[in-house]
């Protein structure tokens, strides 16, 4: 990512908040903004003026529900890495295989890239994001207001990267779907598989129910002043 | 690094806006999705790009002819969709043994015990929730090209394609095919359907139709045409 010199997107260091001077929130001026679409509503407005969805200044259970699809996400992804994603059964062997067992094979082989890339999605993005989840959620109910730009960055990559963890499941599906050759060989998709969709799904739910406006609000005026 | 134009859009001083000044027109105001700062809604010039002033995320990034390149993209992705499903997807052969897959069959091979939740989880991903995002568009902004009132319900329409953009997966599925291949190659032979192909080019579309949407322009154009 890469800004253009026109539009500054960092806060003067001058300024002992933080906010840019002359800046307000649609929240400061007594409004209601509209994260779908972006209209400013009057303040008592439930729903949007232009895409008819429903607003709030603020979504107030925002963070619980944060915590509680990351916690559901964190516990479907302990049998995920614990049982079989891929179980293979060939004429002379029965090999159970999981999550980490499979990056492993394929170092094994010498498929370094491809390992690299299953190895980043299964496990590296998945612990990433339990962690800047955790640690956004946590820094807006301390209400700390240092490094709002940094967080708001981490937000957009967690938002952004989450749904490619699913790389493995896909792998799975075809694979069994592919290799199915009575005697020969036949792939068959371990509990592990659904333990971990469903864990990408819930930390993904965690992200989406994420506010990214509570990451500012600690940084600038949401009253009068 | 290109130099784009100066962003065209420009945020509201604080001072004179609670104090002084009189609020400006509710629809001539704009608030970051991101950080809620108010920004006045002046015209973007098509190819430049208006961030917010806090926070930089892109708000406007208007394109001329983007609806219409929008239309058109989507409705050849529907056609692609419908090749990729139903064409062979890819062929595999061992000592003899041959299996041939297409989308669908990936999809139903598990139907049975285990597998069926994950292969609904698979369907929904890679045909069912793609396909309803694009037909969703088109029923949205169909109207808005051809210079007609929007159809009934348009802006849910357009909700929806908004909400199911990070739950259609077809460009990670594709990325788990290649992964798969690379893990097949040496139990078997591999032959690659025209499916495969119609796969890759509905992902090339998926992501330009990403980067020529411009959402927050979509909806002032729905709201515009007076979209019920």
């Amino acid at each position: 990512m890469s800004t253009t010199p026109d539009t500054p997107v960092t806060a003067p260091i001058a300024d002992p908040v933080g906010i840019p001077p002359g800046v307000t929130t649609a929240r400061a001026a007594g409004l209601v903004a509209c994260r779908r679409c972006g209209r400013v509503n009057a303040g008592r407005a439930v729903r949007c003026q232009r895409c008819h969805g429903p607003i709030r200044s603020r979504d107030t259970q925002s963070l619980q529900k944060v915590w509680a699809w990351l916690i559901a996400g964190l516990i479907a992804y302990i049998p995920a890495n614990v049982y079989p994603m891929l179980i293979t059964a060939s004429l002379f062997q029965y090999d159970e295989q999981t999550i980490v067992g499979g990056v492993i094979e394929l170092i094994h082989y010498g498929n370094y890239g491809i390992a690299g890339i299953v190895f980043a999605a299964s496990v590296m993005i998945p612990v990433g994001k339990f962690i800047a989840i955790a640690y956004l959620a946590i820094s807006v109910q301390r209400g700390r207001p240092a490094n709002a730009h940094r967080r708001h960055k981490l937000y957009d990559v967690v938002e952004f990267i989450g749904r490619w963890s699913m790389i493995d499941v896909f792998v799975v599906a075809i694979l069994s779907a592919l290799v199915q050759l009575k005697a020969v060989a036949t792939i068959n998709p371990g509990i592990a598989a659904l333990s971990f969709a469903l864990s990408v799904i819930f930390t993904m739910l965690s992200a989406m129910a994420f506010d990214p406006r509570l990451i500012w609000d600690a940084e600038g005026p949401t009253a009068h002043e | 690094m290109k130099h784009r134009p100066a962003s065209a859009t420009f945020f509201v001083d604080r001072r004179p806006l609670i104090g002084i000044m009189p609020l400006p027109p509710l629809e001539d105001l704009i608030a970051c999705p991101h950080c809620d700062t108010l920004h006045i809604d002046a015209p973007v010039p098509p190819g430049s790009i208006a961030r917010c002033k806090r926070c930089g995320v892109v708000l406007f990034a208007p394109r001329k002819q983007a609806l219409t390149q929008l239309l058109s993209l989507s409705i050849a992705g529907v056609i692609l969709l419908v090749a990729a499903i139903s064409f062979p997807f890819i062929d595999i052969d061992a000592m003899g043994f041959e299996n041939q897959t297409s989308v669908l069959n990936a999809v139903t091979a598990f139907s049975e015990g285990r597998g069926v939740p994950l292969a609904v989880a698979v369907a929904l991903f890679i045909i069912v929730l793609p396909m309803v995002r694009l037909l969703a568009l088109i029923y949205a902004i169909g109207p808005l090209v051809t210079g007609h009132r929007p159809r009934r319900g348009a802006h849910v329409a357009f909700a929806m394609t908004e909400q199911l953009r990070p739950w259609a997966m077809a460009e990670i599925f594709m990325v788990g095919v290649s992964v798969a291949l690379v893990k097949i190659v040496g139990l078997a032979t591999v032959t690659i359907g025209p499916a495969f192909w119609a796969f890759v080019v509905l992902v090339i579309i998926t992501l330009f139709n990403d980067r020529v949407m411009s959402r927050l322009s979509i909806w002032k154009a729905l709201e515009r045409e007076g979209a019920v």
